[in-house]
């Protein structure tokens, strides 16, 4: 199986404190990878390092087949990104922000006209082209948001709590738009607060004070820590947490 | 003061750019004295606007409203001394301390950290250690419960929490329920918002609220009594398989992932579907009858 992102004994350290302790862990090409934790445990930092954002101190790993300490701008040109927080620009059209991005990541205007018409047809968006994105419902902008991350076809994509605020029927369609994406071979990586959608990701691993203390499918985290759900077993490994959030 | 309704909302309206968009409309409901009353919804549902009317923040173009027996309009200003707000922003002052923070609130409402102190010190007690260090310096926990503190420091009647959970992890998600429960055995009436459909079974009654419409008021028991259709779970190992052949089945109403399980209904019943699924080369297939969730319902109440 070919690895998207492999990391050994990544580590983070800020003055004493040790935001990410020896973290090592493969991601598989075409993975629903869920990556949770309590608030404070190391998430952010560690996203922030495969995504080319942050040096670590110490360990190895690669995205995307480049190396997160010399490599960055290649790592950044080859991975998608999509916050809750921030994703599009609300004072520009749809079709304005699908060729804003797609510029950025390099791709010619021809496949810029092309790549947009198609992501238009596909999301039903075809009559709000020229519609300024303010304008739009959350749930749409999500998935337009979700779409033009992975405009340029990266090998992975970071969903940093993509599905925060909306309703339970525009949650679940988000979803459908990340495992289609997935089918198609994009690795997802997914953060979220909803123990449900860890429940759809085909690995999930989860952090406490700056180690990853458990890793597997959903169906034998639940075995391993004899829990119904993976809300219990998530609240398991948590509540020993001794960290606060930042 | 005490009043058998400690808020009362007639026919609300409020809008917004001049009329053109409806933040909410037609809303009406009362929160009895000592009640914990839950407005569950997605982000757009109109939750904010509603505190900010009920908070003197902001005038409603239409219907009236009162906290606690004073009218929202020309009362505000006692309003503002019996109620407490937490708005869904941090919006303590981020160069004062923890402790110049609720000095000053407290001095603004004329009273003391010490006089009310038994009100919160089970939430500031676990603050206290960092009490000289700076709002803006905190973590996303504590300034949550600092900004608590800062709005129960003049012992409120009512206490307005907008969205106090939106963020959190599960665990401290439990902890701060915890404190309202306690809160509300104090006979603090509480007006509380969330996202998470989870946590409706956590107050007394909810009311599910959607693009500034009230789909439902009622006990989160109630709300799931009411729910019309006989609802199944299906499970199999092949999860997204299972999702797209449920869909494309003839008989199948609605359909949506909950989990590892499939919460399904069907057009008339669920003989015939657990073939189906078996012609579809699922063989570890199971369906069970369920009792719905509130996120159930709430979808539900969406297909209207």
């Amino acid at each position: 199986m070919e690895k998207v992102i492999q990391t050994e004994k990544l580590t983070k350290r800020f003055g004493d404190f040790v935001a990410c302790n020896e973290l090592s862990f493969d991601v598989d090409k075409g993975e629903i990878f869920g990556f949770l934790g309590a608030n404070g445990a190391g998430k952010t930092t560690a996203m922030r390092m495969l995504c080319g954002l942050l040096k670590p101190t110490s360990g190895k790993a690669s995205v995307a087949g480049f190396d997160v300490f010399t490599q960055t701008e290649k790592i950044k040109m080859n991975i998608g990104y999509m916050s809750q927080k921030f994703s599009l620009y609300d004072d520009l059209t749809v079709s304005e922000n699908i060729r804003f991005y797609a510029g950025i990541y390099g791709m010619k205007t021809k496949n810029i006209r092309t790549k947009t018409q198609e992501l238009l047809n596909e999301l039903g968006l075809q009559n709000e082209a020229k519609t300024l994105v303010s304008a739009l419902p959350l749930g749409w902008k999500q998935k337009l948001a979700f779409s033009v991350s992975i405009v340029h076809a990266p090998d992975i994509v970071f969903l940093d709590e993509p599905t925060g605020g909306v309703d339970p029927v525009t949650r679940r369609q988000f979803w459908d738009l990340i495992y289609h994406a997935a089918d198609k071979g994009v690795t997802v990586f997914v953060t979220t607060h909803y123990m449900d959608e860890a429940e759809y990701c085909n690995r999930v691993s989860i952090m406490v004070d700056g180690v990853i203390a458990a890793l597997d499918s959903p169906v034998n985290l639940k075995k391993q820590f004899n829990a119904d759900n993976m809300e219990d077993v998530f609240y398991q490994l948590a509540r020993k947490a001794k960290r606060s959030d930042n | 003061m005490q009043h058998d309704h400690s808020i009362i909302l007639n026919n609300i309206k409020k809008t917004y750019n001049k009329g053109t968009l409806v933040a909410v409309e037609n809303i009406s409901f009362k929160v009895e004295s000592g009640e914990l009353f839950g407005l569950i919804g997605p982000d757009g549902a109109g939750k904010t606007t509603l505190f900010r009317i009920l908070t003197t923040l902001l005038l409603a173009d239409q219907g009236i409203a009162s906290v606690n027996g004073l009218d929202v309009v020309k009362d505000y200003k006692k309003i503002r001394n019996c109620v407490g707000y937490m708005p869904g922003k941090f919006s303590l002052y981020q160069d004062l301390t923890i402790e110049e923070n609720l000095n000053f609130f407290a001095t603004v409402f004329g009273t003391t950290i010490e006089e009310n102190y038994d009100l919160i010190k089970d939430i500031y007690i676990q603050i206290e250690p960092f009490k000289d260090r700076r709002a803006g310096k905190l973590s996303g926990g504590m300034k949550q419960k600092l900004a608590l503190c800062c709005a129960l420091i003049h012992k409120p009647d009512v206490l307005f929490l907008d969205e106090p959970t939106t963020g959190v992890d599960v665990v401290s998600r439990k902890e701060f329920w915890e404190m309202l429960k306690r809160l509300k055995a104090q006979g603090i009436t509480i007006l509380v918002s969330t996202p998470y459909m989870d946590e409706a079974n956590l107050c007394d009654r909810i009311a599910l609220i959607q693009k500034g419409k009230i789909l439902s008021i009622d006990t989160p028991v109630k709300i799931v009594q009411s729910y019309p259709e006989k609802l199944f779970a299906i499970k199999s190992s092949n999860a997204f398989k299972l999702l797209q052949d449920v869909r494309e089945y003839a008989g199948t109403e609605t359909c949506f992932a909950f989990g590892d399980a499939l919460h399904t209904t069907f057009k008339s019943n669920e003989e015939g579907v657990l073939n189906y699924l078996k012609d579809k080369g699922h063989n570890d297939v199971s369906i069970e009858s369920i009792t719905p969730g509130i996120e159930d319902c709430f979808i539900e109440l969406l297909k209207n």
